[in-house]
């Protein structure tokens, strides 16, 4: 009875080691490259945004394939998370949708060199869209004093007379309006809430834009896909979320001086451009302030501007042109043109990514 | 319990036919009333749910009575119980079977080669697959039982067989704090643990392993105890009897005759964990490359694969939700193969001759 | 409690095999003790700055941690109640149908198929939720808005997505119900079999047995088996995140937009983004699910240990 006991044990143990064997192949994606044409070598750790995410997962792929000696890893893990794991040594650079705060900047910046700090640019803009999920209702006119009443919870009604009197041909029915917001703290929130602030601070009530949404009323829902997937299945339902991730849903155009404008990457890429820095920054910190007030209808002013960050002067040797190199990459025009097919994002005006590029090559 | 047996009326009896004949017709009853509505326009498409929940209610309703007035009482309580156990089964089974049809149809689409075969580096829009997170899974859930059984068990020894006293009711207490731990908090101690000693930006699969540790020891302590308790002590009192040490008793026959329990919570643990992604996504992080080092850089895992090819879509969203299901699928598939070799060990292991 | 018999009598000499295993068990024990103390320590100095940090920073209305941190409390154990009265008969009832109504064969696989589903990632079970049971939900909520709105459970107005505490609470329900089956099927399946005979032979019917000879035995296990699922069921982070839609208030309606969360997923929406004291905030609400789930614990030991003639060992 031992005896067989024993020798079954050892069958069982036989087929786990023979199941381990065949999973530790490797990946067949992962060969050695055709040749090399990079010297680069070296592992590239950043962390941020989720916003950049399909972004940085497009550049990141086509950059190690040019540079098969080099590993990026981008932890999508939240735009304050991403920045905290920055400034305290944990990443080499960081993606995030706000730029830093005063007192973010006057921290030391741990994988920075010593006295040096670090730069932010621009490399990243997204549309933000007003979804929607209404039955027969193909097109839709919203103004900002409008989207922030139905937000606030005063327009609770598609028939509302307010919506019919932006849109007297659609067939709005009688039906409450359950409005989905972002249940998580995202930039998307602070730049939806900053594009009403600015635009109707009447029907937005609130003090100073923030990640997290400011009222109680509608729904939450957990990161972009969350709120498209909870607008798709709903009834009756309103959201915003990154134009990208639209999908099939309806999406409704703002008001931009008279006309109501439907987003394109042009016309996102066309306020960011034309907006000013932030006052009182470093050179080298190209901390943009969102002209949210447009009133040229070439302009969608509702947009996320997504950072990246890095040091100045890096206090590990070799990072320095790793980062240099992933970096001008993002800024290039081949570079924004990879993140606009797969990400879906507006590439940066010339000059401005120009602008960045100076700042980039200045890295030691 | 009074068992006074009531002659005329216990002596009739519902013949197997008859309950049989009331499942079908109930069933009808209610398919038809769930497509009369279809018909009349009153609902779009026909509700599965609906209709089998209505059935499940007509056959308790209608079997209870006939039994009431056939069988008498007793019997009919019986019935009552028998429709209403088998009832939460099939009720139980309704979001199950959904979850997992959910997952098979949409995990189907890329359940191919290229899955199993390749990771997501350098891999943009449809294709790659899922290699690097299934290793890591793999990995990172092994080094977490390894951990945890062996105190598990041995917990649930000391509890059962020496604990006496004022450290044995702490550790009770401490077992079910344990239980209680949210899985967050967990990946959020072992980052701070290990971000202690290397530093902020540290991330690799151990750290997962001991945050899955903290959430897997009090389901295995727990469970193990509770199956230790129920081995009769006459088997005890029997060897302990004949002169055999203490800990053989405890080793050769206490755990043997647990053994199949022992194991079922166990296998619970492991499915309690393997699926776990809050920590993993602290302390693990995400990677689009093979790595099976597990003490150094960060280690891609199915839970957090899925999760990040689901809230970090590109422009081709059905290609990441395809491999998000995919993903869920295989997850699945490990734990059901898990499972089949646990219960062929706890076969081999177990006496003979009980059930 | 098992006491070893030769406890009392005269002892003979120490087995070194003896001291060696009771002391890898004690030495078990013990680093449980210590790896608890360390989540503790950690905890609670993490979190000492929520407590003694001006309220004006901890909240948005000001008012402070334990305003806060209420509704939250009770966000966390309403869901958990709801899930554990949705799965708790059901789970019986299958380990019951398991165990003493399928034949053998059929029962073996049947107690696989729900093992099985312990497996199910909680990501999985966040999908689903949101994508398959939530809007195959909304429209029944719509009618218990319309038909029993007067029952304050039911209250309007009904939300628009069916992503509601009722929904998170099926979620749960059935994220839990594997755990406590296969822990209660294991139970029952010990009950000796002279007592079922014994039930049987007296005339009892198949139910009569049941509650005069397996439940009994099976109540410890069975609170148990239940504590474990309510652990799980408080403690879920990633599910109740994305399926629920979350406000930080106390209400008791099932089906509106604006349900109370729960501790672990609201430092799941918030972790990422906090900073500051933020995250001592969020670390504090962990420390008090630690405490809740401590009570509860406490609670279900009271129970089994008033009960304790029907541990199985005798």
């Amino acid at each position: 009875m031992n005896i067989t006991r024993t020798s079954r044990i050892a069958g069982f143990a036989a087929i786990v080691a023979v199941s381990t064997l065949t999973l530790s192949a490797c990946a067949a994606n992962e060969g050695a490259a055709p040749q090399p044409t990079s010297t680069l070598t070296g592992a590239l750790v950043g962390a941020g945004a989720s916003s950049q995410g399909a972004a940085q997962e497009a550049w990141t792929a086509a950059f190690q394939t040019t540079n098969p000696g080099v590993t990026i890893t981008y932890d999508p893990s939240g735009s304050g998370a991403g920045r905290k794991t920055f400034i305290s040594g944990g990443s080499d650079f960081a993606g995030s949708d706000s730029y830093f705060n005063d007192e973010e900047l006057a921290s030391t910046f741990a994988a920075c060199a010593a006295g040096t700090t670090a730069f932010e640019v621009p490399a990243y803009i997204s549309p933000i869209a007003v979804i929607y999920n209404v039955d027969g209702v193909t097109e839709l006119n919203l103004d900002a004093s409008t989207i922030a009443k139905i937000y606030s919870g005063a327009i609770t009604k598609w028939n509302d007379a307010a919506i019919v009197a932006m849109n007297p041909d659609a067939k709005l029915p009688d039906l409450a309006i359950t409005p989905v917001h972002r249940s998580d703290d995202s930039g998307t929130s602070k730049n939806f809430s900053d594009y009403l602030f600015q635009n109707a601070k009447a029907d937005w009530a609130i003090e100073k834009p923030a990640d997290t949404f400011p009222f109680q009323t509608g729904e939450g829902a957990k990161g972009t896909s969350g709120v498209v997937d909870a607008v798709t299945n709903g009834v009756g339902t309103i959201g915003y979320a990154d134009a990208s991730k639209a999908g099939k849903l309806g999406i409704a155009k703002i008001k931009v001086g008279n006309d109501f404008v439907m987003y394109t990457p042009e016309a996102a890429a066309a306020v960011v451009a034309e907006s000013t820095p932030v006052d009182g920054r470093a050179a080298g910190d190209m901390a943009i302030k969102i002209n949210r007030t447009t009133t040229d209808s070439k302009h969608y002013p509702l947009v996320l501007v997504s950072y990246l960050m890095g040091c100045n002067e890096y206090a590990k040797a070799g990072v320095a042109e790793n980062v240099k190199a992933y970096f001008a990459y993002i800024l290039s025009p081949e570079g924004q043109a990879t993140a606009a097919s797969a990400a879906g994002s507006a590439p940066l005006a010339t000059k401005m990514a120009d602008e960045a590029l100076a700042v980039v090559n200045a890295i030691k | 319990m009074a068992l006074v047996l009531s002659a005329p009326p216990a002596m009739r009896k519902l013949s197997r036919g008859t309950l049989w004949a009331v499942v079908a017709l109930s069933l009808l009853l209610s398919v038809g009333f769930f497509s009369l509505l279809v018909l009349s326009g009153a609902s779009k498409d026909f509700n599965i749910v609906g209709a089998i929940l209505v059935a499940v209610i007509l056959y308790i309703i209608v079997t209870f009575g006939m039994s009431r007035f056939v069988e008498g009482r007793r019997k009919a309580t019986d019935r009552l119980a028998t429709a209403l156990v088998t009832s939460a089964f099939i009720v139980a089974l309704l979001p199950l079977v959904s979850l997992v049809y959910t997952a098979v149809a949409n995990g189907i689409n890329r359940f191919d080669g290229d899955f199993f075969n390749s990771s997501m580096r350098n891999v943009v829009g449809a294709g790659g697959g899922g290699l690097h997170a299934i290793v890591g899974t793999l990995e990172v859930t092994a080094a977490a039982t390894v951990i945890s059984v062996p105190i598990g068990i041995m917990t649930a020894v000391y509890l059962v067989e020496y604990g006496k006293g004022r450290l044995s009711r702490a550790i009770t207490v401490l077992v079910d704090v344990m239980t209680g731990i949210p899985s967050i908090v967990a990946g959020l101690f072992a980052f701070a643990l290990f971000a202690l000693f290397f530093g902020p930006g540290i991330r690799f699969g151990i750290g997962g392993a001991v945050a899955l540790s903290v959430l897997m020891i009090p389901v295995v302590v727990r469970s193990t105890e509770e199956m230790l308790k129920i081995v009769p002590n006459e088997l005890r009192e029997a060897s302990l009897a004949l002169g055999v040490p203490k800990w053989l008793t405890v080793v050769k026959v206490v755990i043997p005759t647990a053994i199949g329990g022992i194991i079922t919570g166990v296998m619970i643990a492991i499915s309690r964990i393997i699926g776990e992604t809050a920590p993993l996504l602290i302390i693990c992080g995400m990677s689009t490359s093979m790595n099976y080092d597990l003490f150094s850089g960060r280690m891609a895992t199915l839970p957090v694969f899925v999760y990040t090819q689901y809230s970090n879509q590109g422009t081709d969203t059905q290609a990441y939700l395809d491999r998000a299901w995919t993903g869920a699928l295989v997850l699945i598939l490990i734990v059901m193969v898990l499972n089949i070799l646990a219960r062929i060990l706890s076969k081999i292991l177990a006496p003979k001759g009980s059930r | 409690m098992p006491v070893a018999p030769s406890a009392t009598r005269p002892r003979s000499r120490q087995r070194p095999g003896d001291v060696l295993f009771s002391g890898a068990a004690l030495a078990a024990g013990i680093l449980i003790l210590v790896a608890l103390a360390a989540v503790t320590i950690f905890l609670i100095a993490q979190a000492l700055p929520a407590f003694t940090a001006n309220p004006a920073d901890v909240s948005k209305d000001g008012r402070g941690f334990w305003s806060f941190v209420v509704p939250l409390v009770f966000g966390t154990i309403w869901a958990a109640a709801l899930a554990l009265l949705i799965a708790l008969p059901l789970s019986i009832g299958i380990a019951l149908f398991i165990s003493h109504y399928a034949p053998r064969r059929v029962a073996v696989t049947l107690g696989y198929i729900v093992d099985l589903l312990a497996a199910v990632p909680s990501v999985v079970f966040g999908l689903w939720g949101i994508t398959v049971l939530a809007p195959a939900m909304q429209p029944v909520y719509v009618w218990l808005v319309d038909n029993l709105g007067w029952i304050p459970l039911f209250a309007g107005p009904v939300s628009g997505t069916g992503r509601t505490v009722l929904t998170v609470a099926i979620v749960l329900a059935v994220m839990i119900l594997p755990i406590i089956t296969a822990l209660s099927r294991e139970v029952f399946l010990q009950t000796p079999r002279l007592h079922e005979e014994a039930a049987l032979a007296l005339g009892a019917t198949r139910w009569e047995m049941i509650r005069m000879a397996v439940l009994p035995f099976g109540r410890p296990g069975l609170i148990s088996a239940t504590m474990l699922g309510l652990g799980r069921a408080l403690g879920e982070t990633m599910a109740v995140a994305m399926v629920l839609s979350p406000s930080v208030i106390i209400s008791f309606a099932l089906l509106t937009s604006q349900n109370p969360t729960t501790i672990a997923a609201n430092i799941a929406l918030n972790f990422p983004e906090a900073s500051g004291i933020g995250v001592n905030v969020l670390i504090a609400t962990g420390l008090v699910l630690f405490l809740i789930t401590l009570l509860v614990n406490s609670l279900a030991r009271f129970i089994i240990n008033r009960r304790k003639d029907f541990s199985g060992a005798n």
